[in-house]
């Protein structure tokens, strides 16, 4: 079995880098297309990228070092001591259930404003303007 | 021109905060501490997850039992969510008339798929329900659990929604089973309350670790959870796929 803490101590620096810099990266992206998109449906894509970085922000940082999954399988009894933390792991299963609910619901906003307009472009929802 | 701008200007700012922030937190650091004497809170629970209440899947342990009032209020919103979805695209008989520009889509939409992908998902429907089963019965044993299982679930009649023309859900068995599924929910959530003192408290029978039988009530509220979030879930694909016009 190849033992990943080794890896990781080598490569601290890049893989920290690779990491934080992909979460953070998402991040952004997500957030540019929500603030500069013009159609509905790329700024719900959007939000659900940003989504992603924050779980993979989340997840990233309660890794330990060489840690396994933290589940008591059977001949991993008393490893608790090499375990991830378990908390993060559990906020993000919640955090993608509401992600996944926030997405489905603007999408059906998304298609009840193209049916009503006939057209998903936010610059020709002038009805929306005041 | 000036709106973007403003927008790239705020976007490196929260970028370069937000790697000023996290080059102080380092990456594979034991934040978790000591095991036995905890003084964290994921300490507390990766000793009590395995040793009190006998549960091998920590998360689960603190998805459903230390967190247990949280995921009622989750599946809670996941229901909020389906139930939202179904009243916006929800529409009155007379509005159909109007809908010109539908033609094109719905017309695409009602070719009939190929007879190989009609076989092959017949095959592979029951395999995926059983997975999905598999997934959330095991939660408390291995990666996976309610929501995992439930969304498995879920593709698995998406993969039957999208290569059978006219196939759709009997309404009346989701709603029986997803309303049997969240009154247990908040049944055992009850009984907790009048038999040990406090809402979703667990019993103090708790098998041994990494049995199928294990962990008080926590394999059966994963049940209830899967089946919850996988007829949710199915409502959600079933109303956006089947937004042609009624027959009347």
């Amino acid at each position: 079995m190849i033992d990943f803490s080794i890896i990781f101590e080598q490569y601290k620096d890049g893989i920290t880098i690779a990491i934080y810099g992909t979460a953070i990266f998402l991040i952004i992206i997500g957030l540019y297309a929500v603030l500069l998109k013009k159609h509905l449906v790329k700024i719900v894509i959007g939000l659900s990228i940003m989504d992603a970085g924050i779980h993979l922000l989340f997840v990233a940082v309660g890794y330990i070092s060489g840690g396994t999954a933290p589940i008591f399988s059977q001949g991993n009894e008393g490893s608790a001591a090499t375990m991830v933390d378990p908390v993060p792991q559990a906020l993000v299963l919640t955090a993608i259930v509401i992600g996944f609910a926030v997405t489905a619901l603007a999408l059906s906003l998304v298609i009840r404003l193209y049916k009503h307009h006939h057209t998903a472009n936010i610059d020709q929802l002038k009805s929306l303007k005041w | 021109m000036l709106k973007k701008l403003f927008v790239f200007i705020l976007l490196f700012a929260i970028g370069y905060y937000l790697v000023a922030t996290f080059r102080s937190i380092p990456l594979g650091e034991n934040r978790v501490g000591d095991i036995e004497n905890p003084t964290t809170v994921s300490g507390f629970y990766l000793d009590k997850s395995p040793n009190d209440l006998k549960v091998a899947n920590s998360i689960t342990a603190i998805v459903v039992n230390f967190r247990g009032f949280d995921t009622l209020g989750e599946v809670t919103v996941l229901f909020l969510a389906a139930t939202g979805l179904a009243s916006i695209l929800y529409r009155k008989e007379e509005d159909e008339e109007e809908d010109d520009n539908r033609h094109h889509i719905s017309h695409r939409l009602n070719l009939p798929s190929s007879s190989l992908v009609r076989t092959g998902a017949k095959i592979l429907f029951p395999l995926i329900l059983l997975l999905g089963i598999y997934v959330f019965v095991h939660g408390h044993l291995t990666p996976g659990g309610g929501f995992q299982g439930g969304a498995i679930i879920a593709t698995g009649f998406l993969l039957m929604l999208v290569s059978y023309k006219g196939f759709t859900t009997n309404h009346n068995v989701m709603v029986w089973l997803e309303s049997i599924a969240g009154l247990g929910f908040v049944g055992v959530g009850l009984y907790g309350l009048f038999a040990y003192g406090s809402f979703l408290q667990n019993t103090g029978w708790t098998g041994n670790l990494n049995d199928l039988v294990s962990g008080g009530f926590i394999p059966l509220i994963y049940i209830f959870i899967g089946i919850k979030v996988a007829t949710e879930l199915t409502n959600v694909l079933d109303t956006l796929l089947n937004i042609k016009p009624r027959k009347k």
